[in-house]
């Protein structure tokens, strides 16, 4: 095929000036312009090649027309947090083009579309400018075809420039288009064309190169929403029932997917699951709720408005005791937000969700594997403690295509929770359903249908034989019996990840998806300020002992958190002591893009004193400018 | 043992050999009177006869005094008082959960026809298998006494405020919407009740039952020696707040084909009309008119209004395997490992 257009570029860097495998490249487009399939196979060729890789998508509310950006990071080190500087632009998106080339660091890199003429912006940059309307001609004649084949070439473009291997290119391609062979063979045209311009035409000047590298050998690449559908799967879901919101949508779609391939029972060809799309979120934990009532083990996924709208129902499962499983995919808040950017704001809100006094389980997952791994713990712990359990991603774990070692398949049975026996049954005396007869907390439920005494079960006051009662004492009883309950969690729920670093007076705490940015910048805080720091990352709420004894560890403990208000560290101050409160500081990120590791780090050099604060807002910072959807 | 032993007469059993106390529930707490009880009665019975097991039946609610009345029959069965408007969704995923329940859920017409009609319509699009009450008394009885959806113009609270509001029809809204089991009673036609109900329990797919159901709460029209406000102004020792008056149930019995009046407690009246043998509910268009033409008349039509006995139901349309999905074991929910290494395989 394209293998005699292998040519190494002409290259005016000399080899010991160049920049291998540690930089980024972001290409702007328009949303709806089928950008993604080039994307894609940009990143996965790379992958291919061995250098660990990220991919982020920043895209607007909105199906089509307005500006997306994605950004790759491919980092030697292996640091697949997004990377605040952009190394290597692709601009081909006219309302944003000057803006974009506007923001870059001298030095950087800029492929643009030759009509748009940006090279007469600054004279500090590297332009390759590209006729694509002209080449994608000459692929094909059809209007309609010609919009979608035209981003490939610029993968061509970038092969040649970056020195990608183009037969990766085309496996990868291959992969993106399997089962459609017609745009196959148009999307190839354009890829050798892409490549074989920059042969004829450019200088490659700038420094940026891609070698191979042995670094990604069995690893794979996933969306953390298909993970955690993975895990559901794994986890034996029965019943799932959710309503659309961006960024959960594609967990339950994906899930359904894999449940219609491999959960049909072999000899009816019958569902062993059922899925339903719901009216709403009230609807969807509705059925949730009944569902773990009658003994599926039942989940549903959304997003913040969503969440708002479980509230009743959250606080229901939690008083009558009934297990259920949300996914809250978080996305930028209050109210619909910025609906296609992330953040950890639901934090505090999901901690307490609904009236009275109510607290929930929330574990939280950091990487891919873990939104698999803590799926199927979810469905566990929710079943072992009849209670709701919140899974809290979050758009940039959930919708990005992220580097992943296999997952593992789940070698433990099903933890159904406490069911009635007819041991139990005799232990008990009478039957209670609310008895706590382990003085754990947990009493033992039965199922409609099935063995056991029948119960009502209420969102009303009741005692221990689910009885209703406004008795003071009743009320009491029971609700100490929950805290108890709650109490026992706290043993069974995923301890932190800690490691102590020998002599650092420093600690970050943080979690989900701000994980892999508070790791580059504990390289960065040593490398750059001789500081050297402890971390510790939270995977689940409510908290265990290992955060006390961090903190009395280290003298100053920052907690990195994608809101406002310090959300966890408001959870946190309500059960520590003074002395340990008074330790915390805070490095919050809310804008909406993921988090990366120089923020982390200047935010944690200035409040160690060693930096100055920086000026507000300068022209190189973070894409901010985008235009609003709903 | 002696021969002489006089055998002890045989109980009363029904044909799974249960006796009538099995389907009974906890002592009511609603008012003395309220139409509420009188279905619960019904209920007790028409299980009772069918020989349902109480042990395979659901019971669902969302909030009001109806909804409490779950509590009062098949004390044995487990049971589930919601939230309020929202038990459609929670019987859906109960019954997904374990297709062989019997579902039958209690619902008021505030809590149908006000807070949860839209889980009230997609509960009749889908077609689940539910026998679904509304005990319809035309006011929220729990939150005393304001009007609810099904309220008739020209009603009056005990305030004094009329209602100029169209009532909802949920008969008419769920034959629009699908349903396939349509029936309209009053809670004192013990005869006409108890007959829509054993039907129900034998229908497969949604089984709507619109019952009138008088609050005792409305007797407080002026005049009225037994009216609310009445007694309350001549009962000096109970506070106005905890004050519930007591009054017999009402019960009513007339034939097919003709129109009766029931005088309620508050002395306002409801013209029953009973469907005659040549109705024929497997007739969409013909229940409309008989539901627009005895409306306009004033009058509550009352009987099987609709029926289609053939459509699948909810769950047959979901495919779902024939044993309940909560006790499906772990080989037949967790995909072998081949499976997960195929779809590593297919992300690598
Ligand atoms: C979310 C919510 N809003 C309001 C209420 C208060 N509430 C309890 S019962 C009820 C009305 C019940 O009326 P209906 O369904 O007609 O039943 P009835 O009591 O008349 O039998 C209301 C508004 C509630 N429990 N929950
Ligand atoms: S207030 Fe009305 S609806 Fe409620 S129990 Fe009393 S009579 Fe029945």
């Amino acid at each position: 095929m394209a293998t005699d257009l292998q040519v190494a570029p002409e290259s005016e860097v000399p080899a010991d000036q160049r920049i291998v495998n540690d930089f980024s490249i972001q290409v702007a487009t328009v949303n709806g312009s089928g950008s993604q399939t080039a994307n894609l196979v940009l990143l996965r060729s790379i992958f291919q090649m061995g250098i660990p890789v990220s991919g982020k998508n920043l895209f607007p509310s909105n199906i089509a027309g307005l500006p997306t950006w994605y950004t790759i990071r491919a980092s030697r080190h292996g640091y697949i947090a997004r990377k605040k500087e952009i190394d290597f632009l692709v601009a081909m998106n006219p309302e944003t083009a000057r803006e974009d080339v506007l923001s870059l660091e001298p030095g950087r890199a800029v492929v643009y579309d030759e009509p748009l003429k940006l090279n007469a912006l600054r004279d500090d940059l590297i332009f390759y400018p590209v006729p694509f309307d002209k080449l994608v001609g000459e692929v094909t004649r059809d209007a309609k075809l010609r919009r979608l084949v035209r981003n490939m070439i610029y993968d061509g473009v970038l092969a040649a420039l970056l020195n990608i291997d183009l037969q990766q290119m085309e496996r990868a391609l291959g992969r993106q288009l399997a089962r459609k062979a017609k745009a196959l063979v148009l999307n190839q045209g354009a890829l050798e064309l892409g490549f074989k311009y920059v042969d004829e035409h450019l200088e490659k000047r700038d420094p940026f190169w891609l070698e191979p590298m042995n670094e990604t050998a069995g690893r794979l690449l996933i969306e953390g929403n298909a993970a955690a559908a993975l895990g559901c799967m794994m986890a034996g879901v029965t019943v799932l029932a959710w309503y659309p919101i961006t960024p959960s949508s594609s967990l339950c779609e994906t899930l359904i997917d894999y449940l219609r391939k491999y959960r049909m029972d072999p000899e009816t060809g019958k569902a062993t699951f059922a899925a339903i799309q719901a009216e709403d979120e009230i609807a969807a934990l509705g059925m949730v709720a009944g569902a773990g009532w009658a003994g599926a083990r039942a989940m549903t996924s959304t997003s913040g408005p969503g969440i708002s709208l479980m509230a009743e129902f959250t606080g229901l499962a939690y008083y009558a005791e009934i297990p259920a499983v949300i996914f809250d995919i978080q996305r930028v808040g209050p109210s619909t937000g910025l609906p296609t950017r992330t953040a950890q704001g639901d934090v505090a809100f999901c901690a307490t969700l609904s009236h009275g006094d109510t607290k929930h389980l929330l574990l939280l997952p950091a990487t891919v594997e873990e939104c698999y791994t803590m799926a199927i713990e979810a469905f566990d712990l929710s079943e072992r403690f009849q209670t709701p359990v919140f899974v809290l991603s979050d758009l940039d774990l959930g919708m990005n295509t992220w580097m992943a070692r296999p997952l593992p398949y789940p070698e433990r049975p099903l933890d159904r929770g406490k069911l009635l026996t007819e041991e139990t049954l005799a232990r008990m005396g009478e039957w209670g359903r609310y008895r706590d007869v382990d003085g754990d907390g947990i009493p033992y439920r039965t199922m409609p249908g099935q063995w056991g005494p029948g119960y009502f079960t209420r969102g009303s006051g009741h005692n221990a034989k689910a009885q209703y009662t406004e008795r003071p004492d009743d009320y009491v009883h029971n609700l100490d019996r929950l805290a108890r309950k709650f109490e026992t969690a706290r043993r069974h729920i995923p301890t932190p990840v800690v490691d102590i670093r020998d002599g650092a007076a420093i600690g970050i705490i943080a979690y989900g998806s701000s994980h892999v940015a508070v790791e580059e910048s504990r390289d960065q805080l040593a490398n750059e300020a001789e500081l050297q720091t402890s971390y510790l990352r939270l995977r689940a709420f409510p908290f265990t002992p290992e955060l006390g004894a961090f903190i009395d560890r280290h003298e100053r403990v920052y907690v990195m958190e994608q809101n406002r208000d310090a959300q966890m560290q408001r959870l946190m101050r309500q059960e520590l002591d003074a002395e340990r409160s008074a330790k915390l500081r805070s490095v919050l990120h809310y804008n909406g893009l993921p988090v990366d590791a120089r923020s982390v780090t200047d935010a944690v050099l200035v409040q160690e004193g060693l930096k100055a604060e920086a000026p507000p807002e300068s022209p190189h910072g973070d894409v901010v400018s985008m235009v609003g959807g709903e | 043992m002696s021969s002489t032993a006089i055998p002890t007469p045989p109980k009363k059993t029904n044909r799974i050999g249960l006796e009538p106390q099995v389907y009974r529930g906890s002592k009511t707490t609603l008012c003395a009177g309220c139409g509420h009880n009188a279905i619960s009665e019904r209920i007790i019975d028409a299980f009772y006869e069918m020989g349902v097991d109480p042990r395979r039946v659901a019971k669902l609610s969302g909030i009001g005094c109806s909804s409490k009345s779950p509590a009062y029959f098949l004390g044995s069965s487990h049971g589930f008082n919601a939230v309020h408007g929202r038990m459609p969704s929670v019987a859906t995923g109960a019954l997904l959960a374990n297709r062989e329940l019997l579902g039958i859920g209690v619902s008021g017409d505030g809590d149908t026809g006000a807070i949860g009609i839209g889980q009230f319509v997609h509960l009749m699009r889908r077609n689940l298998p539910l026998i679904y009450i509304i005990e319809d008394n035309g006011c929220y009885g729990l939150t005393k006494g304001q009007f609810s959806p099904t309220a008739d113009v020209g009603s009056r609270l005990k305030n004094g405020v009329v209602n100029d509001l169209p009532p909802i029809d949920t008969c008419a809204l769920a034959i629009e919407l699908g349903a396939t089991f349509v029936a309209r009673s009053f809670s004192g036609d013990k005869k006409q009740l108890l007959a829509i109900l054993k039907a129900a329990v034998a229908h497969r797919g949604t089984s709507m039952i619109d019952v009138l159901s008088p609050c005792v709460t409305f007797n407080d029209h002026e005049g009225s020696t037994k009216s609310y406000a009445y007694v309350k102004d001549h009962d000096e020792p109970l506070g106005s707040l905890n004050f519930v008056p007591f009054f017999e149930d009402i019960s009513v019995e007339y034939e097919a084909g003709t129109t009766t009046e029931v005088t309620l407690h508050d002395g306002s009246r409801l013209l029953l009309h009973k469907l005659d043998g040549k109705y024929d509910p497997t007739n969409k268009f013909e229940a409309l008119r008989v539901l627009h033409e005895t409306g306009a008349r004033g009058e509550f039509a009352t009987g099987l209004l609709y029926i289609e006995a053939n459509k699948p139901d909810f769950i047959a349309m979901l495919n779902i395997v024939d044993e309940p999905l909560a006790t499906l074991p772990l080989e037949k929910l967790r995909p072998p490992k081949a499976a997960l290494d195929e779809i590593m395989e297919a992300l690598t």
